[in-house]
């Protein structure tokens, strides 16, 4: 039997594995999809849920979750355009004109 | 019935405005120090105005709210200004001798390629005085606090191509912030320790009133009162922090006058006397505040006799008086002491003003002779007074007047300083016999000035000497004001044994009667020796007076051998003591050493200026911490999930 | 079914997002004059901007005490919502009138930057007034990627696109955590409405000691924690602030930090008062920790717009302090403290944006050096803007401080107190040294480039008229700033 809880312990180790790649990779887009996985994460959690609570405001939430990941996803990749075409490089070991 | 008296600081700063935004495209120097000086001569005429009210009126303490400014539950702060006798007092002083200074800075300031700055800064520090003086609770006084500071600094470094003028600016700056830090720290120590008691104010009258609620005597009140006392060292330039005064004279000299003589450095004065209700109650603090004012009488004095740069010996001579200002206020001669403020602001004021003639004068001939001697050197003086007869006679005026020659005004002030630093039941005859000390060497060193200026041969060079001029009626005109209050100013004061009234001191009486009764603060003594006391100081400045004439004039060759002969003496003299040798032996090298042995491997450059050796602890935390922030993403990303972490952590657990 | 449409319309209400609905029918509206504009003339634009600004203004002032609720409760236009729009507003109008000369000057003239702030300001608004979370998720998003794009606006210079990156990957990284939070407190509450979390916690209090509530809750804090700059999660916004365009970095210090805020206060003090202890315990940590990473770095700064960075990491530290007192003086000095803080600090930005030139590379200690000599009216703005930043008496910098430290002491947290009045001691020295650079040293520049007739001085002056306002007459803002409180 599937239980709720399946599905969470699933999403958090989604959730975890996209958080171990936003720190690990290097590579911008990677790192980009990673934040993704984590997203789409917070998505399966919200469905689940909502059949778990009894209402639709889950569901609903997952809507403009995934609208917004699209809006960012669309800026982000402008972003890493410019970007590239500047420093020929989406590697973020590139990003460090400004520290300290 | 009061409700004019928020004019007396408007004025200055509709000035200072006026002058600051719309200076430069004015151009015409008569327009600008016109606006200057007639808006600080109509605040004189409103201070005037409230003060001849305030003499006839019974009711003596008037408090104006103009504003309500913060309030928080049950503690209420307003924009309120205080006219008492001694506010009142305070304001004629600084619109009186602003007024004058504004008018002789005309012909001073005449020429220089930015006259509006120098207006509007000057109408700024008088706004920012009046403030200080009028404040009717300690954070609007605070606010003129540093708002004074600030404007002596603009003015300190006024001339900021000099080197020297910046550096004396940032050394005013550094000793300023130390007495900052003092006065706040006694203001917060007293609101949390008068709230502990139920009264949440900072309102002086309030703070008079609840002051008994400390414990008299107790550590509590001592620790406010030397708080605030190291505040006053700051800005009244006292040992240990009376190093940047005359550091301070590298501003041009009606700054000097104004700022560094009359009003800005008696601040500390006058807070005190605002204050004396807790002062009174801190012996301790009474006695340490005395015994400072009298070393810092007789050694400013002492370094006085052997300066030659006319101002240094005007700066050290104001350091000096200050130090009697403040043995008047340890002793507990509150209006004795505001006294000696208001007769010293006339002859000192006149007394630079008068050295400021001369400088422009000496300047105009060497600048007509194309030379470039220094015209604050007294070597290079003598035999002015045939070509600046008004200025030698208003100079000599307020000489006599500082040496204490009875019936000038310098005689009934400082008098009564010296009768109640012997008499008075907190006075003690050895702060007499420094004060006398002092007093002799006042009278010495100035009128060696004075011989050493306006006295013998010429000593300018020969190319210049024809072309010096009597300076303009803008200059001459303060000087003549200033010169006839040094003379007659002390009469409002004189003594009963001398037949007088005293009615100065009946006048403050409201403001300081209750605080020396109830902590029995009185003078006394019989009147034979307040006579034989007065003699003796007579006789100690006629003495100083006479030597100077011996060496100065009868025997010029004398000072030179006399130099020879002492020479150590002379040179420690001369070099103040080593006070700022010292202070760089014992506090800034070892610092400099510690820093650069800290940091020496890690380039980091030590901050300019500022910063002082507790902010380069701070300040290397800070690096520390900066080399967190690599720039690279992953790391500032790792920082925020150990965040997460502790964040859950801290609520889970 | 007919019944639930009906329903749903019964419930939407658009008075309650009339400010922010007029921002965007206005925004999309320049969007379109923009694209039959000629190319590089965005003066017309800035104004027309403005213009949208006024009238949303006066929109939202009618909603002064007079509170909508719409959308099935998931909107409210309270005084608290209308108090964080006005600030937001003011900083977009200042924001706006300080950009027309900048982005000719850079070489930018693009006119689709302006309707970005508006759609910015509009985001801001949402979050301010958002009583679901998922609003206030929906506003954020707008507000970020919004300024996403806006601090990567400059697409030539590597620096703007490296803020713009670093920015959009953690605020991206950031809305992940918020996210998950929200999902989490849905699963335990079964809603995500602020007042359905509340009743669920005032129902359950042993829900404080639910792991997943627990966890749900301080991730969600995270999200805002993160757009406040809080210690630790303000990593990003030196490198941010400094790379972006100038008036870019002073709009995010002022409008989006403070809807962030809004919003923080609204999830805390209404959602999850139930957990009141544990929190300020947490914020009273964050609090000192922010003021004094921010503090302490920003003394080590050369480059004035890196400093100003870290100044305003510790300013959120300040404004935090207002939280921890949890109480009316401190909730309601977070309001004074944030408009205070809009016209401060964007004053000071106002005046960098003016000094500077192309690129901007003069922006550091030394290019100041003689500027007050220079430029003497210049040089008493930006010391004004300074010492109210210090927080010294006579400017508004001090008031608020005063209110935000008085709800500290209220609250019986002195120690904090003290830990913020010491902070303020130190945070002496790096303003200071600006001033000293202004005033101590020998020009090395003529600054004859800087013309002080262009729109960007309307900014200055209205920052530098509101901070000796607020800081003499702080008395009428307060009571409203109280009657906006909760």
């Amino acid at each position: 039997m599937i239980t709720v809880n399946h599905y969470l312990l699933l999403s958090a180790i989604l959730f975890a594995i996209g958080t171990f790649g936003v720190l690990t990779r290097k590579n911008a887009i990677v790192i980009f999809m990673c934040i993704e996985v984590m997203l789409n994460s917070v998505n399966l959690t919200f469905i689940a849920l909502s059949r778990h609570v009894g209402n639709m405001d889950g569901q609903i939430f997952v809507f403009f979750v995934m609208t917004v990941a699209a809006a960012e996803a669309a800026v982000g990749l402008a972003l890493m355009i410019a970007f590239f075409r500047n420093k020929e490089s989406i590697d973020t070991d590139d990003f460090n004109m400004l520290k300290w | 019935m009061y409700s004019n008296l928020w004019l007396i600081p408007f004025f200055p700063l509709i000035g200072s405005i006026i002058n600051g935004l719309f200076g430069k495209k004015i151009k015409n120097e008569a327009v600008i120090g016109g606006i200057a000086t007639g808006l600080m001569f109509l605040s004189f005429l409103v201070a005037a105005q409230n003060f001849f009210k305030l003499l006839g009126d019974k009711e003596k303490v008037h408090e104006l709210v103009i504003a309500s400014w913060m309030s928080v539950g049950n503690f209420q702060l307003n924009w309120e200004l205080l006219l008492d006798p001694l506010s009142a007092v305070m304001i004629m002083v600084v619109t009186g001798v602003g007024t004058l200074i504004h008018l002789y800075s005309i012909g001073y300031m005449h020429g220089d390629e930015s006259f509006y700055r120098f207006f509007s800064y000057l109408n700024l520090f008088a706004f920012a005085m009046l403030m200080l003086v009028l404040g009717g609770n300690a954070l609007v006084m605070f606010i003129g606090w540093e708002g004074v500071g600030l404007c002596s600094y603009l003015l300190i470094g006024y001339y900021y191509e000099k080197k020297s003028a910046s550096t004396a600016a940032n050394k005013a700056f550094i000793v300023n912030r130390v007495g900052d830090f003092g006065f706040l720290c006694g203001l917060f120590v007293l609101f949390w320790a008068l709230a502990e008691k139920g009264v949440w104010t900072l309102n002086f009258v309030e703070i008079a009133e609840s002051g008994h609620l400390l414990e008299s005597g107790g550590l509590l009140i001592t620790v406010v009162t030397l708080c605030f006392f190291l505040g006053a060292t700051g800005k009244s330039a006292q040992i240990p922090l009376f190093t940047w005064l005359p550091d301070a004279m590298e501003g041009p000299t009606p700054v000097s006058a104004l700022i560094h003589a009359a009003t800005m450095v008696t601040a500390g004065v006058y807070m005190i006397g605002r204050m004396n209700g807790l002062f009174a109650m801190a012996p301790a603090t009474m006695m340490t505040i005395a015994i400072v004012g009298g070393l810092t009488a007789f050694f400013a004095a002492t370094i006085g006799l052997a300066q030659n740069d006319i101002k240094r010996v005007l700066a050290y001579s104001t350091v000096s008086q200050l130090g009697y200002m403040f043995l008047a206020m340890g002793v507990g001669a509150f209006s004795a002491g505001i006294f000696h403020l208001m007769t010293h602001a006339f002859f000192k004021a006149c007394l630079f003003l008068g050295s400021g003639s001369v400088i422009h004068g000496l300047h105009h001939a060497y600048h007509h002779a194309h030379l470039h001697d220094d015209p604050q050197d007294m070597r290079n003086m003598g035999g002015i007074r045939k070509k600046m007869p008004i200025t030698f006679i208003t100079f000599l005026v307020s000489t006599i007047a500082i040496s204490g020659i009875p019936f000038f005004s310098g005689f009934f002030s400082k008098d009564e300083i010296l009768w109640w630093s012997f008499g008075s039941t907190r006075g003690h005859c050895l702060l007499w016999v420094l004060g006398a000390a002092a007093a002799g060497m006042t009278a010495f060193y100035m009128f060696r000035l004075v011989f050493m200026t306006f006295f013998g041969e010429q000593k300018t060079d020969a190319r210049a000497k024809d072309h010096i001029p009597e300076s303009p009626f803008t200059i001459t005109i303060p000087l003549m004001v200033l010169g006839f209050l040094a003379l007659i100013g002390g009469y409002i004061g004189v003594p009963k044994i001398l037949g007088g009234a005293n009615r100065f001191h009946a006048f403050l009486a409201p403001v300081f009667e209750h605080a020396q009764h109830a902590n029995e603060i009185h003078a006394h003594g019989s009147h034979a020796t307040e006579y034989t006391l007065m003699a003796i100081s007579v006789a100690i400045a006629i003495i100083g007076i006479f030597t100077a004439w011996v060496m100065y004039v009868k025997n010029p060759e004398l000072p030179g051998k006399f130099v020879a002969r002492f020479a150590g003496a002379h040179r420690v003299i001369f070099n103040k003591w080593y006070i700022d040798e010292l202070y760089d032996f014992v506090f800034v090298n070892p610092c400099k050493k510690i820093g650069t042995f800290l940091w020496r491997g890690v380039d980091v450059k030590i901050v300019d200026g500022v910063v002082n050796g507790c902010a380069w602890v701070v300040k290397g935390i800070g690096s520390g911490l900066r080399y967190t922030q690599s720039g690279y993403l992953y790391n500032y990303a790792m920082i925020m999930v150990v965040g997460v972490v502790l964040i859950v952590g801290f609520f889970v657990f | 079914m007919e019944n639930l449409v009906q329903e749903a319309i019964q419930n939407v209400n658009l008075q309650a997002i009339m400010p922010s609905l007029v921002l965007c029918v206005f925004g999309m509206a320049i969007l379109m004059v923009s694209v039959f504009s000629k190319r590089g003339s965005t003066t017309h634009i800035a104004w027309l901007s403005i213009a949208a600004l006024v009238v949303t203004g006066f929109v939202t002032l009618i909603g002064w005490n007079n509170p909508q609720a719409g959308f099935a409760g998931s909107v409210l236009l309270d005084n608290f919502a209308t108090f964080f729009s006005m600030i937001c507003i003011i900083a977009a109008g200042l924001t706006i009138l300080m950009s027309d000369d900048y982005l000719r000057r850079e070489g930018y003239p693009v006119s689709e930057y302006y309707p970005l702030i508006l759609f910015t300001t509009a985001g801001a608004m949402w979050m301010a007034s958002g009583t679901d979370l998922m609003t206030i998720f929906l506003g954020l998003e707008v507000l970020s990627v919004s300024l996403y794009v806006l601090a990567g606006f400059f697409r030539n210079q590597t620096r703007s696109n490296e803020a713009g990156l670093k920015y959009f990957f953690l605020g991206a990284f950031s809305t992940g955590f918020l996210l998950y939070g929200v999902a989490l407190l849905y699963g335990v509450t079964g809603t995500t409405k602020v007042d359905g979390i509340a009743a669920y916690l005032m129902a359950n209090p042993e829900a404080a000691m639910n792991t997943m509530f627990i966890a749900g809750g301080s991730l969600l804090l995270v999200g805002f924690l993160f757009k406040v700059a809080a210690a630790p999660f303000h990593m990003w916004t030196p490198d941010v602030y400094q790379g972006a365009p100038t008036p870019i970095t002073a709009f995010m210090s002022a409008g989006p930090k403070a809807a962030a805020f809004a919003a923080l206060m609204r999830v805390t003090i209404i959602g999850l008062d139930g957990l009141q202890s544990e929190l300020t315990s947490l914020f009273w940590i964050l609090a000192v920790l922010t003021m004094t990473i921010g503090n302490f770095i920003a003394l080590t700064q050369k480059d004035l717009k890196r400093m100003l960075a870290y100044s305003s990491i510790s300013h959120a530290g300040y404004v935090m302090v207002g939280l921890v007192a949890w109480n009316e003086i401190g909730l309601s000095a977070i309001l004074f403290y944030m408009l205070v803080y809009t016209f401060m600090n964007m004053g000071a930005f106002a005046v960098l944006v003016l000094i500077g030139k192309k690129g901007e590379d003069n922006l550091t200690l030394d290019g100041v050096a003689g500027l007050g000599y220079k430029k003497p009216i210049l040089g008493i703005v930006l010391s004004i803007f300074l010492f109210s930043l210090m927080g010294l008496p006579p400017t508004a910098g001090f008031t608020a401080k005063f209110y935000i430290f008085a709800g500290a002491i209220e609250a019986g947290y002195i120690w904090l107190a003290v830990l913020g009045v010491l902070n303020s001691a130190v945070s002496l020295y790096y303003y200071l040294r600006v001033m000293v650079q202004m005033y101590f040293k020998d020009p090395e520049e003529d600054f004859a480039w800087v013309s002080i007739n262009g729109p960007v001085t309307i900014s200055i002056v209205v920052s530098a008229v509101g901070v000796l306002y607020l800081g003499i007459f702080p008395h009428t803002l307060m009571s409203l700033a109280k009657l906006a409180g909760f």
